[in-house]
């Protein structure tokens, strides 16, 4: 085994991030306001900013889904039971006495157990339950007929909103959890150049570099 | 009244102009050339007099000289300056209109069988039997008892006793008070809808609260047209007792508003007269307080669509917005389904000048000083006019201008508390009440005027009791001898129902639709005014409103939210507390 710095992140998948990263600021700023929860920008420019990014983060997304299944990419995203006490237990406790954080990222799985559950619910469950309700909330004048509709659009927007705090939640652990272990900026650093330091078989490391991955 | 001329109905829909009928005066008799057709030519040629022509091509006696071909084209196929019966003289109002009928013959019939003439409505959603003639209202209470005074705006002349139908004879239609186009017409405000003749009284006044000069009839039945807003708002601008006090959107200002107040009135807008949106057939016109058209979506301008009825939907329709930006125009055509054109368009009541009486106190009637009536003038309107804030015979009043209108869901039903209705004193007793249940298909949010009030009931039999307050000499109008004693029991006696003899005051509330004084699209309300905590929804129930503040989807969102950052913070507290874990790489 040898530590080698990797192409982890390829050029899609930073601009997914880094997209994705000023879209969700843009618009938890923009629905914060909608909510009331700040008046730096009017109400009308909200509405329209809020539409505008989460429109075109749903393209993103469509474009971000297709490349995950087309290059396998999903397959870090799978979650599984296989060391995930050992990490829980790791952010309960070792992480107070300096312990080394349980898990080595793999070409294969860069996240461990507790994160790629994390990526899971968040793919799965709230991004779907943000732009189903979103998408529903902004189409409201194609469905008003329908009854009870008044009730719909409550829970409708109650839901987008309960959504949208979840993953608030969730973007603060995310940049909370880059500070632990080798700290925020070698964190942040893979998803800026695309490089990791990775442990790496022989084989692995001989693939990869045939592969023109690794950094020499 | 004021002259009219530039007022001249725009007949909007067909895009006639109106003839002018000063024009129509300066036609020379026997101007017209000869024609060429025979027939044609045989009355031209007949010498311009005001007596009927004979022979095959005879007229009846009213009629006038027909236009030649060299003479002036016409809006209009006739000219009523022309007509010889209009020529008078008139010794009243019923001899005009008996003029009127000679031609017109089913007129009087057609306004017989309107509001209008009848002061009578049966209300089709609730049943109740309705109209000034039978309701009381949170003003001057009731009609019942006070008629010379009340029906000076009866489109009528002569009716003196409510508790009867008006009058049958057709010849008391008042045709002028909406069809004068001289601009002088006008009715007393005493004398059950009659105008003020030669010799006028001194002191009298008109139902606008001017003084008094005589009509010209003859000039008046002359100029009969197309009604204008001058005639509309001589009575309609003016209800309750003065400029304004009972609408509130419907002031002296609407015979010439500025753009900002009613961009469909206002010259520098639409021009409209009233009946460019209160359509009429048969002389009925469209649009009701009492039951109210708030949820009808209309097609716009399809050939046979339906636009008979004062809905902002049946020229605008109910997706108006477009662009300029389609995302925003999409959003605002969403909120129709809910909110009523008029509570964004009508952001305040009341404005451009004229203030609207909000509280009307009726307890406090009666104090004298010195044993003589007094009055207080604490209210100074925007023009500089002071305005009775306490009168001997009405009691303490609140005034109100540009006024945030009180909102609520309505299907435009209203629903009456009637005489004989046992009310609560221990409530505010809703003079009526707006049905419609929030998110119903049928309801919409709509703009009201609140009106405050305080008057008379039955202490022992808890209903509202008529007051005689009109009635000079007669020993118990409350308006001449400030007894309530005497102006209760003359009022219920009136109309024939028990009265108790003892009285107390209890709080009213009346509502009043706002649908006139329509701003300019730019100053209609923004987002902020109701997408705000304690916006103007604040009180609406059955709407999710963003920004109006947070739903249990927020609430919970809010704890999760402050749980993962609390819970960051401590794990990060912890780490550095205890110095490991942390930087190590």
């Amino acid at each position: 085994m040898a530590e080698r710095q990797v192409k982890v992140y390829t050029r899609f998948n930073r601009l997914w991030h880094w997209s994705q990263m000023v879209s969700i600021l843009a618009l938890v700023f923009t629905g914060a306001r909608l909510l009331g929860l700040h008046q730096l920008i009017p109400f009308g420019p909200a509405v329209v900013i809020h539409t505008g990014v989460a429109l075109a983060l749903l393209v993103l997304w469509a474009f971000a889904t297709f490349w995950l299944f087309t290059t396998g990419g999903w397959q870090q995203f799978v979650p599984r039971l296989q060391g995930m006490v050992k990490v829980a237990r790791y952010y309960a406790f070792g992480v107070f006495k300096g312990e080394a954080h349980p898990y080595h990222k793999t070409y294969e799985r860069r996240h461990n157990p507790l994160q790629a559950a994390s990526y899971f619910a968040l793919k799965m469950a709230l991004f779907p339950a943000i732009w189903i309700s979103g998408l529903l909330y902004l189409s409201y004048g194609f469905w008003d007929a329908a009854d009870g509709q008044a009730t719909w659009l409550t829970l409708i927007a109650n839901v987008h909103v309960l959504a949208a705090f979840a993953i608030a939640a969730f973007v603060v652990i995310h940049i909370y959890l880059l500070t632990i272990g080798h700290g925020f900026r070698s964190h942040v650093q893979p998803m800026i150049t695309g490089y990791d330091t990775v442990d790496l078989t022989p084989e692995a490391e001989a693939y990869l570099a045939q592969k023109g991955l690794l950094k020499d | 009244m004021r002259q009219t001329a530039l007022w001249r109905s725009i007949a909007c829909a067909a895009g006639l102009a109106m003839a002018q009928p000063a024009l129509a005066q300066e036609l020379a008799p026997g101007a017209s050339a000869p024609g060429t057709a025979s027939g044609a030519a045989q009355i031209a040629e007949t010498p311009a007099t005001e007596t009927p022509a004979s022979g095959a091509q005879s007229r009846p006696v009213s009629g006038g000289t027909p236009a030649g071909p060299n003479d002036p084209v016409k809006a209009l196929t006739a000219d009523h300056a022309k007509f010889a019966i209009l020529k008078g003289p008139f010794a009243s109002g019923p001899e005009v209109t008996a003029a009127c009928l000679s031609c017109h013959t089913e007129a009087g019939n057609q306004v017989m069988h309107s509001v209008h003439w009848s002061w009578d409505y049966q209300n089709p959603a609730t049943g109740q039997q309705l109209g000034k003639a039978h309701e009381l209202n949170a003003f001057c209470g009731n009609v019942a008892s006070n008629e010379v005074r009340c029906t000076s705006c009866h489109a009528g002349y002569g009716w003196d006793d409510v508790r009867q139908p008006a009058p049958q004879d057709p010849t008391r239609v008042d045709c002028l008070v909406c069809h004068d186009t001289s601009g002088q017409y006008t009715k007393l405000d005493n004398a059950a809808g009659h105008p003020p003749l030669d010799p006028v009284k001194e002191g009298a006044k008109t139902i606008t609260g001017a003084k008094a000069t005589a009509v010209d009839l003859v000039r008046a039945a002359m100029s009969v047209g197309a009604p204008t807003r001058q005639n509309c708002g001589s009575c309609h601008f003016y209800g309750g007792g003065g400029d304004n006090v009972k609408h509130g959107d419907l002031s002296s200002v609407l015979f010439d508003p500025p753009r900002a107040v009613d961009v469909h009135m206002s010259k520098d807008g639409a021009n409209f007269t009233c009946e460019a949106c209160h359509v009429s057939d048969k002389h009925v016109l469209a649009g009701s307080r009492y039951n109210t058209d708030v949820a009808k979506a209309h097609e716009a301008m399809q050939p046979g669509a339906d636009r008979t009825t004062a809905n902002c939907t049946s020229c605008h329709t109910d997706a108006p917005h477009k662009g300029p930006n389609p995302l925003i125009a999409m959003k605002l055509n969403d909120h129709t389904d809910r909110v009523a054109c008029q509570t964004c368009h009508i952001p305040e009541f009341a404005r451009g000048g004229v203030a609207t009486k909000t509280a009307w106190d009726w307890s406090t009637a009666g104090k004298t000083r010195d044993g003589k009536a007094y009055a207080e003038e604490g209210f100074t309107q925007s023009d500089g006019k002071h305005l009775h804030t306490y009168l001997t015979i009405k009691g303490d009043f609140e005034w109100g201008e540009n006024v945030v209108p009180y909102y609520a869901w309505s299907n435009g039903v209203m629903r009456y508390t009637l005489p004989e209705e046992e009310i609560d004193p221990g409530q505010v007793v809703e003079i009526n009440s707006i049905d419609g249940s929030p998110g119903a298909p049928d309801a919409r949010i709509f703009p009201f005027k609140q009106m405050i009030g305080r008057q008379a009931y039955d202490l022992e039999r808890n209903v509202l009791l008529f007051n005689h307050v009109y009635g000079p000499g007669d020993g118990s109008a409350l308006w001449s001898y400030y007894d309530w004693e005497k102006s209760l029991k003359a009022g219920m006696d009136y109309v024939g129902l028990e009265y108790s003899g003892t009285f107390g005051f209890v709080d009213t509330h009346m509502y009043w639709p706002i649908t006139h004084m329509v701003a300019p699209k730019e100053d209609a309300l923004n987002c902020e005014s109701c997408h705000a905590p304690n916006g103007r929804m604040a009180n609406i129930a059955g709407i999710y409103v963003p920004g109006a503040g947070i739903g249990i989807g927020g609430q919970l969102g809010l704890v999760i939210f402050l749980m993962a950052a609390m819970g960051a913070a401590g794990h990060g507290a912890l780490r550095v507390f205890g110095r490991k874990g942390g930087h190590h790489g």
